[in-house]
């Protein structure tokens, strides 16, 4: 029991950092739809890294660096030459796959180490829930660290309430005289290295080798999270722990053997995003303040 | 410090220059990242732009490759210009194949190749029905079309998967993942032509989108319809007060888009496999986004950059026969190509205009 919710956890990290991500793009104005080929790119970048350098901290930095990378590719099209946000978002995770898949072609069949369980001190031997919450690895705390980050950051800061302001409103942000590019330009690049990191995490964690398009989706998944959060950072661990839980019981459901074909319980993270997703849009579209009103539009700067 | 300026009117030379433009600069940058990641540039560039014209029979593949993103291209043309984001082609295409495989093989015996007809529209009527979902979704609870189209591709690759290791399964297969053979009745045949034979895969499917095109062009700009799904895209408000009916709009343009992927999915079957499988696709869906963009939204547009794009993909192939590069590499071009495209369309609006400092 206490090992299938470890593996929970662990499946659902990826999805938490990208989503969490994305979520600050997004209160800022910038809808990525390039999440799956950042976490690609980061998966790659981490792989590369700990293969040369042989110690898995440095995939983390990779992975982060690759996500950046990535974010600034697409700020670069959507906030300065203004292109359609949907379509840019779409190419670079098109973009991302090829430059992956041929990036990651020479790394075929090696494996790396995998990122060591931090035990923290007293609280680890807490039984049961200290091996599961005490006896993570960084980028598990690092996770929930930005997770309660960004909640105050949001809400608290004046940074992150100007943040808002140009997520809601970018006319009105620009007029009072707010940098709307450069704070989109951070927000998009904090996303960038949240889903690089998460993108990290695939391998780092849970499966150490390299394979095509290895994120299966969960880039894609990340986004939708967003939504069914409802853009509250805190609902998003909830919600990646509910398609943790779901991916596992999936992989467990085959393991066991149920009487259900393999491919039906496969469908099952796919069809749950649909099913959450028309849940909270019924309710989102009644009460419309929840999402940033200037999201996916591009700035055309002061006319 | 590079500032832009509204233009008065969108310049019509970048309508034609910004393709053009598009394809230097990706050609440029893809071989700056070859070069970095230690592949020979010029092979590269040689491999996958000009190996596919060596040979007739090559040339007339790059055509077979064509359909598909042709004709599921100018379906999402009619999404993407009324601000639809379907791209969950790919599923659409496996769904309409999967249905017309069924009824294919529900009539082993059948020969006259009028059961095409029948096979083809059940092909429509798949896509039609999966591209439904997100329709109904979003016109009636306003939720996000391009996560739940996304979403029902792996869900699609799944249930095909399911279908051809299950109840599909050809008990003579020696185990192996395939359905039956179609009947006669369901093959689209390769053309001959007199005196040379067969020119590769050439086959008859390839008349659909010499159809396709024309009705298309003509629905876009001479219709009523084609003028709401343009004025819908590019000023809402507009469509609003005319009254037209957004709703019927985006289920129109996505059933629409939805059926000509399944369309496609049925002719790539019954013309170059002849069975299901589970992988029928390889990507079509989603290669045609890069498709419906290259072609700027027209149907003559598209037709070209099917084309083109069909090329570059078989390049790749060959790229990955002679050089060991993986294949998905055509990616990386796609999205170099997209992102110039894009700014091409902001070129169209906006004046550059340079000035010094801050």
């Amino acid at each position: 029991m206490e090992a299938l919710i470890l593996t929970i956890i662990a499946t659902s990290i990826p999805l938490l950092l990208a989503a969490t991500g994305e979520l600050i793009a997004e209160k800022s104005g910038i809808l990525n739809l390039g999440v799956e080929g950042m976490m690609l790119s980061g998966a790659v970048g981490a792989l590369g890294a700990v293969l040369w350098l042989e110690n898995p901290y440095y995939g983390i930095i990779a992975g982060a660096l690759s996500g950046v990378l990535m974010a600034s590719i697409f700020s670069v099209f959507t906030i300065n030459f203004m292109t359609n946000q949907v379509a840019t978002g779409l190419g670079l995770t098109i973009f991302a796959t090829g430059l992956t898949g041929l990036a990651g072609a020479p790394l075929v069949g090696k494996t790396i180490p995998s990122l060591p369980k931090i035990e923290i001190f007293l609280l680890a031997d807490i039984p049961i829930i200290g091996s599961i919450l005490f006896k993570q690895d960084f980028v598990a705390y690092l996770s929930i660290a930005i997770i309660i980050f960004i909640s105050f950051f949001l809400k608290y800061s004046k940074s992150g309430i100007i943040l808002r302001a140009v997520g809601d409103d970018h006319q009105s942000a620009h007029s009072v005289g707010y940098p709307v590019k450069k704070i989109r330009w951070y927000a998009s690049c904090f996303g960038g290295m949240c889903a690089g990191i998460g993108g990290a995490y695939i391998p780092l964690v849970l499966t150490p080798h390299w394979s095509e398009g290895m994120t299966a989706g969960r880039g894609w998944i990340a986004l939708a999270l967003v939504v069914f959060a409802s853009w509250i950072p805190w609902r998003i661990i909830v919600g990646a722990l509910i398609f943790g839980g779901i991916t596992i019981a999936q992989l467990v459901g085959q393991a066991r053997g149920w009487p259900i074909p393999s491919q039906l319980l496969s469908m099952m993270p796919y069809l749950a995003t649909i099913i959450a997703l028309t849940m909270i849009s019924g309710r989102l579209s009644k009460n419309n303040s929840v999402v940033p009103s200037s999201l996916g539009k591009p700035f055309f700067g002061s006319q | 410090m590079i500032t832009f300026i509204p233009r008065d009117k969108v310049s019509k030379n970048w309508i034609i220059i910004a393709p053009i433009l598009s394809i230097v600069f990706t050609i440029f940058f893809g071989l700056l990242i070859f070069t970095f990641l230690g592949y020979n540039p010029l092979e590269t560039l040689y491999q996958i732009f000009v190996s596919p014209f060596s040979r007739i029979d090559r040339i007339s593949d790059i055509l077979v490759k064509a359909c598909p993103l042709i004709i599921i291209g100018t379906g999402l043309m009619l999404c993407f210009k009324s601000n639809v984001w379907n791209i969950g082609a790919e599923g659409q295409f496996i769904m309409g194949a999967l249905l017309a495989g069924f009824i294919a093989l529900s009539f082993p015996n059948i020969e006259t190749k009028f059961f095409l007809l029948i096979t083809i529209s059940a092909g429509f009527v798949g896509g039609a029905l999966w591209a439904f979902i997100p329709a109904i979704l979003k016109t009636k609870l306003n939720v996000n079309e391009i996560l739940v189209s996304l979403m029902l591709v792996y869900v699609a690759m799944l249930f095909i998967d399911f279908i051809v290791r299950g109840p599909l399964r050809d008990p003579m297969s020696f185990g192996f993942p395939l359905s039956k053979p179609y009947p006669e009745g369901a093959l689209i045949n390769k053309i001959p032509f007199p005196g040379i034979g067969f020119l590769g895969q050439l086959h008859y499917g390839i008349l659909f989108v010499f159809l396709l095109v024309p009705v298309a062009w003509i629905f876009v700009n001479k219709t009523l319809g084609g003028f709401k799904i343009n004025v819908l895209g590019s000023a809402p408000q507009a469509a609003k007060f005319a009254g037209f009916k957004r709703n019927s709009i985006i289920i129109t343009v996505l059933l629409l888009s939805g059926g000509l992927a399944g369309v496609a999915g049925v002719i790539e079957v019954s013309a170059n496999i002849g069975q299901l499988q589970p992988e029928v696709s390889f990507g079509y869906g989603f290669t045609a986004i890069i498709v419906a963009f290259l072609g700027r939204l027209s149907p003559v547009g598209i037709l070209f950059a099917g084309i083109i794009i069909a090329t570059v993909k078989l390049g790749a192939d060959n790229a990955q026969m002679t050089m060991g590069i993986p294949k998905v590499v055509t990616g990386l071009f796609e999205g170099i190509l997209l992102f110039f495209l894009l700014t091409g369309e902001t070129l169209q609006k906006y004046k550059i205009k340079w000035s010094e400092g801050k």
